[in-house]
């Protein structure tokens, strides 16, 4: 190995700062460059992908559509990874959300009123969390890894998505469609600027990241979440209890991919159907890790992945370039990021003629 | 139940348990050696695409696996590399190997949408598999056997070996290892990259024994069930085997259930869909209730391990 790792007294700010750029640069240009090599036009990729939804001010309500329930969910993941509670399930609570706030849709098809969209809210929270609060109860009681289980009941949510909209919540008028009918404008969210796709779900979006910047940077909880992640020691004679940062971990991660599930099947589906599920979830798991996990980083990342979304989207139409290939573009974004973590807490220093292994042994004694 | 029917069956659960014991053989080196690479689906969609791609190219499924084999090693060393090198965080890792495997799988997986492969039929002479009772022993394809073989060959490996043993002392407490002059960092290169093939391995047998063609996302979830086993066999392949066959009967009655209708009507087939997914959650919590708290985990399994000199 020619390079030797030199741990840093302490995180450098700097590059914790620096190394999400850096991961989207380098997306950029070795994405740019491996495509090339496979025969894409990998830098039109790159301009349509990154650049072009940026540049056209006509796509910029898309990015606010895409980017909102990215957002919301990674704010909520990102509380769960400080405190090393691994919910990667997300997808899974965004789906119960949806189904949630749906039930209501369908229980109120009759009425009307302004009580119903808050209503239908509190249902996709409250989905999102009791979704969450097995794998939550299987981990303070049982020490089952959250990881395993919040994965294994996405697979199960979206067969409970499919039974509902392929049997008892099918709609009577879609000719067969697999579909619910479609919601009430009381049921449906709001357009918030006049004339454009942009719901009451971006609004909401800003509006939860301060709130979590506020309790992550500002409450007690927040330094808890912090201590119970870099130091359980510490954080038990502290007298924070695991169970409990677990519990409240998840519970707010799912009710946020929850509400995410319920802006969006209030908002651009408008009913549920079985492509309901679009990876929301599991995107944001790279959304949280590129905002360094903090809320504010959060919003900045979830713009960023939305651009790539519509970005795919428009590559895929102006130069026919694959639109699985954005899945590729995303990952390698999250590659590039947790290997420039190194920089954040080593130094890297060229291996000069020392011997690998040989002064260990003293070191040990 | 006629013998027929339950041949039939064991036949329909060998062939379903094959690809997740393999892929979680293969993940079982890798965390006794104290690496968890939570990338076994990303890996098993890689190796399924390529080994569907090979075999549809080349008309020979041999090449096939070998194809699924390699790629399932190359997409694990960007994971290694991370990991081992830079010390990234393997959970999280782990995480993004499986989102690039999704996304690698889609797009290469487009042109081949569709198109149909032979499926990699046992290479024994039909006449040895007339037999009702001959079938079970010799009906399978090659994978079941490799699979089987692999079994005892990573027990072998692991309890009789001089390299199974440093591997898992690599595994139990990567400073003592590393002090007693054994490379610790290589030997996880090493267990990472047989777990990438296993995985590959495993991912291609969806294609090349379930189902002969290409979906995208085909092996829905079976990687994290490979994960979930390793758990539950507490790293020891014998149990594995057990466990991936219990979890074959499962999918085997939903495929059952599915075409049988009568008595399996009553449960709608989205809940039989569940069930895999629904009893790994419950041979967790059956294994961490029995465990308590000494669930035979390699003490290292995860952490970083970085060179001190």
């Amino acid at each position: 190995m020619p390079i030797k790792l030199e741990k840093r007294p302490q995180p450098s700010r700097l590059m914790i700062y620096l190394t999400p750029v850096l991961a989207v640069a380098l997306t950029m240009i070795i994405g740019g460059i491996v495509f090339s090599l496979i025969g894409f036009d990998g830098f039109g990729a790159v301009r349509e992908i990154f650049f072009a939804p940026l540049i056209n001010t006509l796509k910029w309500q898309d990015l606010a559509v895409k980017a909102a329930p990215l957002v919301i969910i990674a704010v909520g993941l990102s509380i769960g990874y400080r405190a090393n509670v691994w919910n990667i399930g997300a997808e899974g609570q965004y789906i119960l959300g949806g189904l949630a706030a749906t039930g209501i849709a369908l229980m109120t098809k009759d009425m009307s009123g302004p009580w119903i969209l808050p209503l239908m809210a509190l249902a996709g929270i409250a989905g999102g969390m009791a979704w969450v609060a097995v794998p939550a109860w299987l981990r303070t009681r049982f020490q089952v890894n959250e990881i395993l289980t919040t994965l294994m009941l996405t697979y199960v949510s979206i067969n409970l998505l499919n039974y509902l909209v392929f049997g008892p919540w099918k709609s009577p008028h879609a000719f067969g469609q697999p579909q619910t009918i479609s919601f009430s404008a009381d049921q449906s969210l709001p357009y918030i600027i006049p004339g454009t796709i942009v719901q009451a779900g971006a609004p909401i979006a800003i509006i939860i990241v301060f709130i979590a910047w506020f309790v992550v940077s500002r409450s007690l909880f927040g330094f808890q979440i912090k201590t119970v992640g870099a130091a359980p020691f510490a954080a038990r004679h502290a007298g924070f209890s695991a169970s409990q940062t677990i519990w409240i971990a998840l519970l707010v991660s799912g009710g946020l991919a929850g509400l995410a599930g319920m802006l969006e099947v209030a908002g651009p589906f408008g009913r549920m159907v079985p492509q309901f599920p679009t990876n929301y979830g599991f995107t944001a798991i790279i959304v949280a890790f590129l905002g360094r996990l903090h809320p504010v980083g959060i919003l900045i990342a979830g713009i960023v992945l939305a651009i790539t979304f519509v970005g795919g989207e428009v590559a895929q139409t102006t130069i026919a370039f694959p639109y699985p290939a954005v899945g590729i573009f995303q990952s390698m974004m999250l590659f590039f990021l947790l290997a420039g973590d190194v920089l954040v807490r080593y130094r890297l220093r060229l291996r000069g003629s020392t011997p690998a292994g040989s002064t260990s042994g003293e070191a040990q004694a | 139940m006629s013998v027929d029917l339950v041949i039939a069956i064991i036949i329909t659960l060998v062939g379903a348990s094959t690809p997740i014991l393999i892929a979680a053989l293969g993940e079982l080196v890798v965390e006794k050696s104290g690496v968890l690479n939570l990338g076994v689906e990303g890996m098993m969609l890689t190796g399924a695409v390529v080994g569907f791609a090979a075999t549809y190219t080349t008309g020979s499924p041999w090449l096939g696996v070998l194809a699924a084999g390699f790629a399932g090693m190359a997409v694990s060393m960007i994971f290694a590399v991370l990991t081992l090198t830079l010390s990234s965080n393997q959970v999280a890792t782990g995480l993004a190997l499986t989102i690039f495997g999704t996304g690698f799988s889609a797009l290469f997986g487009q042109p081949y949408t569709g198109k149909p492969i032979d499926l990699f039929r046992s290479v024994f002479p039909p006449e040895l598999a007339m037999h009702p009772i001959f079938k079970v022993v010799f009906g399978y394809s090659p994978l079941a056997y490799f699979s089987l073989i692999m079994v005892f060959a990573v027990w072998w490996f692991l309890h009789r070996t001089r390299a199974g043993l440093i591997l898992r002392a690599v595994g139990e407490s990567d400073i003592s290892a590393h002090s007693i002059g054994y490379p610790v960092i290589g030997v996880r290169y090493l267990a990472v990259a047989f777990g990438g093939a296993m995985a590959g391995i495993g991912g291609s047998c969806f294609p090349l024994i379930l189902t002969p063609q290409w979906v995208e996302g085909l092996t829905s979830g079976r990687g994290w069930i490979a994960l979930a086993l390793v758990v539950f066999a507490a790293w020891k392949p014998g149990r594995l085997l057990i466990g991936a066959y219990l979890f074959g009967l499962i999918a085997t009655m939903e495929l059952y259930a599915k075409a049988a209708g009568g008595a399996f009507r009553i449960l709608p087939s989205e809940l039989w869909a569940s069930l895999p997914y629904l009893a790994t959650i419950l041979v967790l919590v059956l294994f961490s209730l029995r465990a308590k708290g000494r669930t035979g985990a390699p003490a290292c399994l995860g952490k970083p391990f970085v060179p001190m000199n």
